[in-house]
């Protein structure tokens, strides 16, 4: 798997992700289809009646079943995956918590979609932000490159027997999963090499051995479970750094907790997920010729969230605008807004710090857009005062 | 294998004592029993209810064989994973032993919470075996009424009111429900009755494929009877004939057992605290529906035994 013998193909998100769990060619895949992941589930549906994985597909009644499905499945000692989007990870909830709990490494690609209601097809990240707290490990995907690399190395950053936890791996629905890119794929060897074999500590297959998984768990164990849950995430950071070396040195790509975008002298940040990095990145690019010092952050895994790095890359800064593809209804602001003014609390230099709710059900997010978000940046930076905190940017 | 005590002993314990069910309690018995219908290594799953809480306090378990919890109404899809787990791993040569797949649930977890994600891994084909210990209510809970309770019981959400006497509705037909599913194999069991009961597990274990087990389940503190009945207010329903003992094998109807002297159903009800306001006069046509109900089914039992047989 190395630069030169990966191929670029033409692939939207979604085939990206069907493309990676074909070469991770998981044991269990239980799915139900929710628009836009269904393309997801359609390509790796035609890899299984093709014969070209070895993956059982339970297709499931729901995503509740899809979950469930995928814990029985990652406790017998099988390597699972499954794939969701809103109200399908909505109704996965109590299950996605279980499976974390349950410290069962499941990855699961996530097809950001706004959560019902109303109803709406289209992209925002309310679905993902929603379940930041239920557990799991998220990384966040600018493009269907980032897409296919990041579930590959989300299958060893969850198996790793520090970390033993599931996974999520977003991209922004449409805009993303049904955009066409071209994708450097590595060869199935060398994935399959990467990947290793699943060895699972106590599957329950091992009936000569047996386990009980989730028993009654009271006053007496359930806090100290949790305690060991929390640690198991702390060590994420580590594993994490590790595992993106080793794909560096596999696939020539590299791969950080935070990535960042012309930051060396950047005055004024731009804090984005998802699809909307790349769209910031060109905006910086002009402003920059513009003389403005622009830049930004992204912090692609926002579970568990990097808190230090962000506070060590924006203090120092002019102002920074947090760009949140999701209301919380917290009275706060969006969910990457908190987390960002709360890691740069103890910060001695911290920079102004704005709040910009953006794209909410699809709303596109233009150049223009967060152009005028720089500028307001500039602005505030002038006059030394943040004018308003939480902004919405694009509605009507 | 013949059902008989000589041969049964032979079965490895999976429910080992020191759990914490109450005295009286007929999941156990269930779960002893239908676990008598294998030999083979067999993984467990079972919905959040009574059997689960009673069975793991952690860091305690009673079962000596691998088994999991995962929520309420996911004990089929559970199973389901598990044994897709079992079915995609012996493909890749990663496994070669043969081993059974269980699922339990009460009947909260099986007739309402968790009956669609029964139906879909009893129409997926999973090869598994699903048991419903149905005491007639949510009794983990503290005695609330679901849809297998009998119209007219006094539970917590149908309490024997001033105006409303009990259930007002009838319970749902699970086991016809599943047998429409048209899987290999679907039967009525109950503790009373073990020899019934235990061949019914073997062939729910032998048949390739899904098969459900719907046992009544006795519970003292929720059918408010004494702890010592509760093998007798099993025998009774079966013999009032309100739990018909049959199967449905490949289509076909089958009545396991006719009471040789049918008791009315108002003997049935007599032990069972939880009818006592029945026994008021204004209250007594329930009875009545309750006997014309369990008339009705038999006889519709027996029609269909007749239509399916060779």
């Amino acid at each position: 798997m190395t630069g030169r013998s990966a191929k670029p193909v033409p692939l939207t998100g979604a085939n990206a992700a069907s493309e990676a769990m074909r070469q991770i060619n998981p044991d269990v895949v239980a799915a139900y289809p929710i628009t836009p992941q269904t393309e997801i589930v359609m390509g790796f549906s035609n890899f299984v009646n093709d014969g070209v994985v070895d993956t059982e597909f339970v297709p499931v009644e729901s995503e509740h079943s899809a979950m469930s499905a995928c814990v029985g499945a990652s406790a017998a000692g099988a390597r699972a995956m499954t794939a969701t989007s809103a109200n399908g990870l909505a109704l996965m909830w109590e299950i996605v918590y279980i499976a974390a709990s349950t410290r069962l490494p499941i990855v699961m690609p996530v097809v950001n979609r706004a959560l019902s209601g109303p109803i709406n097809i289209h992209c925002d990240h309310s679905d993902s932000m929603g379940a930041r707290d239920s557990g799991w490990i998220q990384i966040y995907c600018e493009n269907a490159q980032e897409v296919y690399d990041n579930i590959i190395a989300a299958v060893r950053i969850a198996e790793h027997s520090d970390v033993l936890l599931p996974v999520m791996v977003m991209q922004d629905g449409f805009i993303t999963s049904h955009s066409l890119e071209r994708v450097l794929v590595n060869e199935d060897s060398k994935v399959r090499e990467f990947i290793g074999t699943y060895k699972p500590e106590y599957p329950l297959l091992d009936t000569d051995n047996p386990v009980t998984y989730g028993p009654l768990d009271l006053f007496d164990y359930y806090f100290e479970h949790k305690r060991q849950q929390s640690e198991a995430l702390k060590n994420v950071p580590g594993v994490a750094e590790k595992i993106y070396a080793e794909y560096e040195k596999a696939s020539g790509r590299k791969y950080n907790r935070v990535e960042t975008y012309r930051m060396d002298d950047a005055e004024h940040v731009i804090i984005a997920l998802n699809s909307t990095v790349g769209t910031a990145k060109d905006v910086i690019d002009s402003k920059r010729d513009q003389g403005i010092r622009a830049g930004l952050v992204f912090p692609r895994m926002f579970r568990p969230f990097p808190a230090e790095e962000l506070s060590g890359l924006l203090s120092g800064r002019k102002s920074a605008a947090v760009l949140d593809r999701s209301e919380a209804f917290s009275g706060q602001g969006g969910p990457l807004f908190a987390e960002i003014r709360s890691a740069l609390y103890e910060s001695d230099d911290k920079p102004l710090v704005m709040n910009y709710i953006y794209g909410l059900g699809g709303r596109e997010i233009t150049e223009e857009h967060i152009g005028s978000v720089i500028d307001t940046l500039k602005d505030t930076a002038s006059s030394g005062k943040v004018k308003e905190k939480i902004n919405y940017l694009g509605v009507r | 294998m013949a059902v008989n005590l000589k041969e049964l002993r032979n079965i490895p314990e999976r429910l080992g004592p020191g759990h914490r069910l109450c005295a009286g309690c007929g999941a156990p018995l269930v779960a002893k029993m239908v676990m008598m219908g294998t030999d083979s290594p067999l993984v467990v799953t079972n919905a959040t209810g009574c059997l689960e809480v009673a069975t793991t306090i952690y860091p305690y378990t009673a079962w000596k064989t691998p088994w999991m919890h995962n929520a309420f109404e996911n004990s089929a899809a559970t199973i389901a994973g598990i044994e897709s787990a079992y079915q995609s791993l012996k493909k890749q040569g990663k496994i070669d032993k043969d081993v059974k797949f269980l699922a339990f649930g009460g009947d909260g977890g099986t007739y309402d919470i968790g009956l669609q994600a029964l139906s879909g891994a009893l129409e997926r084909g999973h090869d598994f075996v699903y048991v419903c210990y149905n005491n007639e209510a949510y009794m983990n809970t503290g005695i609330q009424r679901s849809g297998a309770t009998q119209r007219g019981a006094s539970t917590t959400t149908s309490p024997a009111g001033e105006a409303v006497p009990g259930k007002r509705v009838f319970p749902k037909d699970l086991t016809e429900i599943v047998a429409a599913h048209n899987i290999p194999y679907a039967a009525q069991g109950s503790i009373s009755n073990w020899k019934d009961l235990v061949s019914k597990a073997q062939k729910a274990f032998d048949v390739k494929g899904p098969a459900f087990l719907n046992v009544f389940s006795p519970c003292p503190p929720g059918l408010k009877h004494a702890t010592e009945k509760s093998v007798e207010v099993a025998k009774l329903m079966v013999d009032c004939k309100a739990w018909p003992l049959y199967e449905v094998e490949d289509g076909k109807h089958r009545i396991t057992y006719t009471p040789r002297k049918v008791r009315p159903v108002s003997d049935w009800i007599k032990m069972q605290g939880r009818f006592r306001h029945l026994q008021k006069e204004e209250n007594k046509g329930i009875i009545d529906d309750i006997q014309k109900r369990i008339d009705a089914n038999w006889s519709r039992l027996e029609k269909l035994q007749e239509a399916t047989s060779d």
